[in-house]
């Protein structure tokens, strides 16, 4: 009846039962609250059911937090270990379970935080900069982000029922085959990773579409924001990797669920196979998080120095260059697979072409401050920080890009060293920016400037402490995802001095969402009192309230140069054409929820080996997809006298407060 | 949102500071741990080249990095808001400027990317190294987690236990019987994965007397960080002694002793074994050439 399900599945380590416990009571909590102010119909019509992007895109920022909340925890658990276990002491949690940790930090890190920042990103910013009011496929959208939440909360599922996969973020066979791994764990990732997998390429191919065909009149290719040139590269990247990401998942799956022979050491399968296929979806992933981040810092430095970005062409052409190099250069990961000099030569050659286009654009950014007026507001410190970090960064991943460099770091901490480099570095300090950057034009107020330095301190000089004690650990022997060490072996100081690096960052971490909550309650005193522009913003997103309309924009902006919001307010752009118009928008619908949900209890069902359960969720999908595509799609109307009274209303709104 | 001078100032010189105080943390633990610093330290002509190449590219890189840091200092101090200095708002292209910054990292990239071509060739695991002295051939077996080490010449096999001659290549094959591993001595140089049902080769050489610590970079299951090996390299002579030694060793290795260390777990000392046949490493691939046993 359960399948292999058995009450065995809720027993756990100590740490393990806290993690748990504590999810519980925030999970009763925050449903006790929603009874208790009666929001159950507020949030099923004006959230959960929603296709508006800017909803959604809120959405997969809290849902982003929430898991972003477990990876870190995951990421102190690691290095609390790492600090304790030298010599006979094997720490505080056993082996099994520190590899539990260490592959849910990572699946949790990129899947569900760092997807979730890219789709958060474009939800909330692309219809605004391309001047649409919606995005081209909005069920599809919605669709996608019920799809990586239902993803995300398998992976929450399986803290508390049962155990992750113990093999790494990335499964490699054998030893994730059903021979060396036959518990859940292993399937647990294999149905998180696959269900949001399968919403990023449905995202990815709305957000081309919205790109290509939505944008205002007047925005020719050439006049986009460099952000959006940035999206249209990662969801580029997106439609061309994730494809091959779920059809290797599918074939672990085949190996694992059928006995069959793709992966497998035995039988004619080829492990080997699965580490190329992985990585040539792995390596335009790490691209496809880190371009719009690149293209984050390219809005944030020429607003905050009130200057045109520098080398608009150049920017373009590297972004371009670099999503193309992404795909030629898999095989880095793997140099010490044992293939032919000439092979690992090639690969090695082509990473390091991507150095080129990457410093471009540092120096076109260095060169968008010269000669304008620098403002050190947090966002412009978020940036200086990634300077600082990415180049160092850089440095350490051409030294890896060399084969028989890399002979010698492979799987070392000096590797984790250079890619929590990157994306500590570099991308999540471009999220950080990006959140108070953008945070005004949501809620219409500015977070804490006092706090947000604070938060900039610790995460600067604890990143710094964390990290770079882990490249010279790489250089003393010291590889990943060790459990335990010999006291011999020397590494106990740095481990040690990490470990304080990582207390420092979750200062800084505590800060942040102090001051979320702080900005909040005080949300009076920082109020925006410029309607809609508090940064003195040159793309299209400032140009209107904030927060924005339902429709965004009520008369469709029409635009002939790079900086329109910024031509505007020069008196140097062309008139829109005036006069407000009936506006069709798509209807909320509950189904992208419900196949949510049903992906949800379908994952979780083939994990435990519940076939019924999972046959019959898996009719449910059918059945679901086939009443939204027989259905009309149906659109409600805002007449022009209703846009007319809505745009007063916001106008009013920023003037009280 | 506007800033004065001061917290400009202030914030240029704690970041500063703060950077100042981790780049001088490097070299004192460089100093402080130099015994343990292997990569940069080691004891074998491999593990040199490859750690030579390493500082010929960080050295090239710093041609990059090192402006890139000066100028974020100076345009952020320089151009702050409410400076003096000029102010180009329309400032967006300059052909002489671009083509600097397209042409040094090309040209950086290109020695390096050169230099790399070469010493990919030339470092080529699979490469024998050139010696006055004869390769001595030592088969490596990852197992569920420990690793064997078989001397097929010399008849003896050991576990997590590497005693090798100084000055004389050694010519490693390696495979796996349990899930891939990644096979590395860090005081002698590049490291290979271990895999099932394949054979890789490194080719390493000790050009100092030591005992080196060896382990797998690649987790292979639970007590994978047990998976770490002393390999200890003397000179010659030592070395036939102890080959002598091991020979009279009571435990014998062949396929039924070879299957019963072969079950998963870690062993808490090394072991040393006669070896009876010649064939084992071969067998043990030849174990994944045909259809799964059930």
């Amino acid at each position: 009846m359960f399948g292999r399900l058995t009450l065995n599945a809720l027993n756990h380590e100590t740490s393990q039962n806290i993690a748990v416990g504590s999810m519980y009571v925030t999970g009763l909590l925050l449903i006790g609250l929603i009874f208790y102010l009666r929001r159950w119909k507020w949030l099923w019509d004006e959230w959960l059911t929603s296709v508006d992007p800017k909803r959604i895109g809120i959405m997969y920022i809290v849902v982003v937090l929430i898991m972003f909340l477990k990876g870190f925890a995951d990421a102190s658990m690691m290095r609390l270990q790492q600090a304790m276990a030298v010599g006979d002491s094997h720490g505080f949690i056993s082996a099994t379970h520190f590899q539990e940790v260490f592959s849910a930090h990572g699946t949790t890190m990129i899947f569900f935080v760092a997807m979730g920042v890219i789709f958060g990103l474009m939800n909330l910013i692309v219809p605004l900069q391309i001047g649409a009011r919606d995005v081209a496929y909005p069920f599809l959208n919605a669709l996608g982000f019920w799809l990586f939440a239902s993803g995300a909360f398998l992976t929450l599922i399986s803290l508390a029922v049962g155990k992750f996969s113990a093999t790494g973020w990335l499964a490699y066979p054998p030893l994730s085959g059903i021979e060396y791994s036959p518990g859940e764990g292993v399937d647990y990732w294999i149905w998180s990773v696959q269900i949001a997998g399968i919403g990023s390429t449905l995202s990815g191919i709305n957000f081309l579409v919205t790109i290509l065909k939505m944008r205002c009149p007047g925005m020719t290719f050439m006049k986009m924001p460099i952000f959006i040139w940035s999206v249209l590269c990662a969801v580029v990247l997106i439609i061309f990797a994730f494809p091959i990401l779920t059809a290797t998942l599918f074939m672990l799956t085949l190996d694992r669920y059928l006995g069959m022979h793709f992966f497998t050491a035995g039988g004619g399968g080829n492990p080997m196979m699965y580490v190329n296929l992985i990585w040539a979806w792995g390596h335009p992933e790490v691209y496809i998080l880190i371009l719009p981040a690149f293209g984050v810092f390219s809005e944030i430095v020429p607003t905050f120095s009130e200057k045109r970005l520098f080398g608009y062409f150049s920017m373009v052409i590297a972004l371009v260059l670099i999503a193309f190099l992404s795909f030629v250069v898999w095989l880095h990961h793997f140099f010490t697979m044992g293939a032919s000099p000439g092979v690992n030569a090639f690969f090695g050659v082509m990473t390091m072409l991507i150095a080129i286009p990457t410093g471009v654009k540092i120096f076109n950014w260095l060169f968008t401050k010269f000669r304008g007026r620098v403002h050190f507001t947090s966002p412009m410190l978020w940036f200086f920080a990634f300077l600082l970090n990415f180049s160092v960064g850089g440095m350490t991943g051409v030294l890896l890009s060399s084969p028989p460099v890399d002979y010698q770091v492979h799987n070392s901490l000096f590797l984790i060293a250079h890619f929590h480099g990157m994306v500590i570095g570099g991308f999540l300090f471009a999220f950080f920016a990006a959140f108070t950057y953008w945070f005004p034009k949501y809620t219409g107020f500015v977070l804490d400037e006092r706090l947000n330095r604070h938060a900039f301190w610790c995460w600067l000089s604890g990143f710094l402490i964390a990290f770079m004690p882990l490249y010279m650990l790489g250089f003393m022997g010291a590889t990943r995802r060790l459990d335990h060490y010999d006291a011999s072996t020397g590494w106990h100081p740095l481990f040690i001095l990490a470990g304080i690096g990582a207390v420092i960052i979750f200062i800084g971490a505590s800060i942040q969402f102090f001051g979320l909550f702080w900005s909040i309650y005080h949300r009076k005193q920082n109020w925006d009192h410029t309607g809609g522009d508090p940064w003195n913003g040159r793309t299209l997103e400032w140009s209107i309230p904030s927060p924005p309309p339902i429709y965004n924009f009520a008369i469709i902006p029409t635009v002939d140069q790079i900086d329109p919001f910024w031509a505007l307010k020069k008196g140097q752009a062309p008139i829109s054409k005036e006069g407000y118009e009936d506006i069709h928008l798509p209807k909320n619908t509950p189904i992208a929820l419900f196949l949510g949900i049903l992906t949800l209890v379908f994952g979780f069902a083939m994990t435990w080996h519940i076939f019924w359960l999972a046959i019959l969720s898996f009719i449910g999908v059918i059945t679901c997809l086939i009443v939204r595509l027989s259905g009309e799609d149906e659109h409600e109307l805002i007449s022009a006298a209703q846009v007319k009274e809505i745009e007063a209303d916001c106008l009013r709104r920023s003037q009280i407060v | 949102m506007r800033l004065a001078k001061k917290p400009v100032f202030f914030m240029l010189t704690c970041t500063a500071v703060i950077l100042f105080l981790i780049l001088l943390l490097q070299p004192f633990t460089i100093y402080a741990f130099r015994d343990k610093i292997a990569v940069l330290f080691p004891r074998g002509v491999i593990a040199l080249e490859e750690r030579n190449l390493l500082f010929i590219i960080q050295g090239l890189m710093l041609l990059v990095i090192i402006p890139v840091y000066v100028l974020t200092f100076a345009f952020s101090w320089k151009y702050r808001a409410h400076s003096d200095s000029e102010y180009d708002p329309e400032l967006s292209d300059n052909h002489v400027a671009e083509i600097v910054w397209w042409g040094l990292p090309l040209v950086i990239t290109l020695i390096i990317a050169t230099l790399t071509w070469f010493k990919t060739y030339e470092l080529d695991p699979y490469k024998s190294i050139e010696s006055k002295n004869p390769p001595l051939t030592i088969q490596v077996v990852a197992l569920q987690w420990k690793w064997l080490f078989i001397y097929p010449e010399e008849k003896i096999a050991t576990v997590n236990f590497l005693q090798i001659p100084t000055d004389r290549p050694i010519h490693f094959e390696i495979t796996a019987d349990a899930p891939m591993n990644s096979f590395w001595i860090p005081h002698l140089g590049g490291q290979i994965y271990a895999m099932p049902k394949m054979k890789t080769e490194l080719n390493l050489i000790a050009n100092q007397a030591g005992d080196f610590m060896g382990s797998s970079a690649n987790i292979s299951g639970e007590l994978f960080a047990d998976m770490h090996f002393i390999t200890r390299a003397t000179v010659d002579k030592e070395y036939l002694e102890w080959v002598e030694t091991a020979k009279k060793s009571a435990a014998i290795l062949n396929w039924e002793s070879y299957e019963s260390l072969a079950k998963p777990g870690a062993i808490p000392s090394p072991i040393t074994y006669q070896l009876s046949g010649d064939n084992l490493f071969n067998q043990i691939i030849m174990k994944y050439m045909h259809p799964q046993p059930k």
